[in-house]
């Protein structure tokens, strides 16, 4: 491990970066949220809240953020609060699923500056996006690029998760990413939020991650947001930092203002304070116990032994947390398979931890996690 | 544009860096590129670059004889990266743009 990434593993004084959920209201119940989103909570951080993040962010020197949610677009302060990020020095990465981005609302977008959006979708086509994110998003997402396209926003993200369904699509998604100008990013499929019962049916398998590293390797120009490094165990590492940033380079701030140690772990023994105690976000993330213990060497775990273990650091905790696997055992989708005895040995699908922050709308039941194999209980 | 050590450079003005223990961040806001600059003694040449003449002459004047080709090594690097940019030099502003 280099010396940059064995100071970047010990944390510094501010994230490089962080992920902001702006609001749990979601107009789409996608069955990978990594928030469980859908109902807004009504305790969600109020603009003025919002604001003072924002000067707190300015403060620390963190550069950029990447909002998401939810569907951020759904907060009715959301320019107010993208301008006013942008106007003091945080640059503002979104995601969205499309619906608000009208003709109007991509012009004032595209006008913009330190403003980049990312419009998901989960397929190349309909069918295999629909599935994953609810009936006709795939055609709003692609409306929304139209409308981008037509403003002239110049380079958007068409961001991707990749799944059992669509890891075939690489090419195709691809294409159609480069047919608006805009650039394709993939990230990984993690069994957090409602993704903990779709995982199980969706996530890629080893014989598609083989693949996905090799296209990847081909392919530095594709953003990843470091998602895959599990899979540089390969042998050549994938662009990036190669390391699980929790609570030492990135973590997450959700809506109602808790601070998380990144996106995926959403459960209370990864929280560690809220922008609402007395010290602020910086009081959390220079004081939190939690942020101290996984800044600490580790000990390499079960992978110690391996030779790979330099190159994925033992994979995603998110991942292995929610797998039910133990924080130093192998990535549930460790690349050299040392995860499948792991997953073996694991406790039962039933007692794995769930997600906390639960705001799914109960009116609907998606076909796949009604076929998957947990329901969702206790919520 | 490649880098020429012997003409004058600056940090690029839509880029902010942030210390740290190794060093610095260097995030640049038009590019969305974030660079890791390795070292405090980068930090400051790069901080420095405005006030010399030339990149190379920086160099000279900042860094210590056997750490020069590492720094001006580094420098190329993040010219290539659009982190540094070239200034305009002394009486004939418009030369390099």
């Amino acid at each position: 491990m280099s010396a940059l990434v064995e100071e970047l593993a010990r944390g510094l004084d501010a994230p490089i970066c962080l992920t902001w959920e702006l609001t749990y209201a979601c107009n789409l119940q996608c069955v990978h949220c990594l928030s469980s989103s859908g109902r807004r909570d009504p305790s969600e951080l109020s603009p003025d809240e919002a604001q003072r993040v924002v000067d707190e962010l300015h403060g620390l020197q963190v550069f950029y953020v990447n909002i998401g949610g939810g569907e951020p677009m759904l907060r009715p302060d959301f320019f107010d609060l993208v301008e006013y990020a942008v106007s003091r020095g945080v640059g503002v990465k979104f995601s969205t699923n499309g619906s608000r981005i009208t003709a109007p609302v991509a012009e004032r977008l595209a006008g913009l500056d330190y403003l980049d959006v990312q419009v998901s979708i989960d397929g190349a086509d309909a069918a295999t996006n629909d599935v994953v994110r609810g009936d006709g998003s795939f055609a709003t997402a692609r409306r929304a690029m139209d409308h981008l396209a037509g403003a002239g926003f110049g380079a958007f993200k068409v961001s991707v998760v990749v799944t059992r369904d669509n890891a075939g699509q690489l090419d195709e998604l691809e294409a159609l990413a480069r047919s608006y100008g805009a650039q394709l990013r993939l990230t990984r499929l993690r069994p957090s939020g409602r993704g903990a019962t779709s995982w199980e049916r969706l996530h890629p398998t080893h014989e598609q991650q083989l693949s996905l590293y090799r296209w990847l390797l081909e392919r530095p120009e594709v953003l990843t947001g470091d998602s895959f490094f599990h899979l540089s165990a390969l042998g050549d590492p994938l662009p990036g930092l190669n390391l699980c940033g929790a609570g030492r380079v990135v973590c997450l701030i959700d809506p109602v203002g808790d601070v998380y140690a990144c996106p995926f772990v959403m459960h209370e023994q990864f929280r560690a304070g809220s922008v609402r105690d007395p010290g602020g976000f910086a009081g959390v993330w220079r004081g939190s116990r939690l942020f101290a213990e996984l800044r600490a060497p580790g000990s390499g775990g079960a992978c110690a032994s391996c030779g790979s273990y330099d190159a994925c650091r033992g994979g995603c905790m998110a991942s292995k947390f929610f797998t039910g696997l133990a924080l130093d055992d192998p990535d549930p989708e460790c690349a050299l398979g040392h995860g499948t005895g792991a997953l073996e040995r694991a406790v039962p699908v039933e007692l794995r931890p769930r997600p906390s922050a639960g705001h799914s709308l109960e009116r609907r039941t998606h076909p796949v996690l009604a076929t998957s194999g947990a329901a969702e209980r206790g919520r | 544009m490649s880098f020429d050590p012997d003409r004058p450079y600056s940090l690029h003005p839509q880029v902010a860096l942030r210390r740290e223990r190794f060093g610095a961040l260097a995030y640049h806001y038009g590019n969305r590129r974030l660079t890791f600059l390795k070292a405090p003694t980068l930090v400051a040449l790069v901080r420095s670059l405005a006030e010399h003449p030339s990149a190379r002459s920086a160099v000279e004047i900042e860094i210590p004889d056997a750490a020069r080709p590492a720094h001006l090594a580094a420098l190329e690097r993040l010219a290539a990266s659009g982190m540094l940019c070239e200034r305009p030099a002394g009486s004939d502003p418009a030369a390099d743009r």
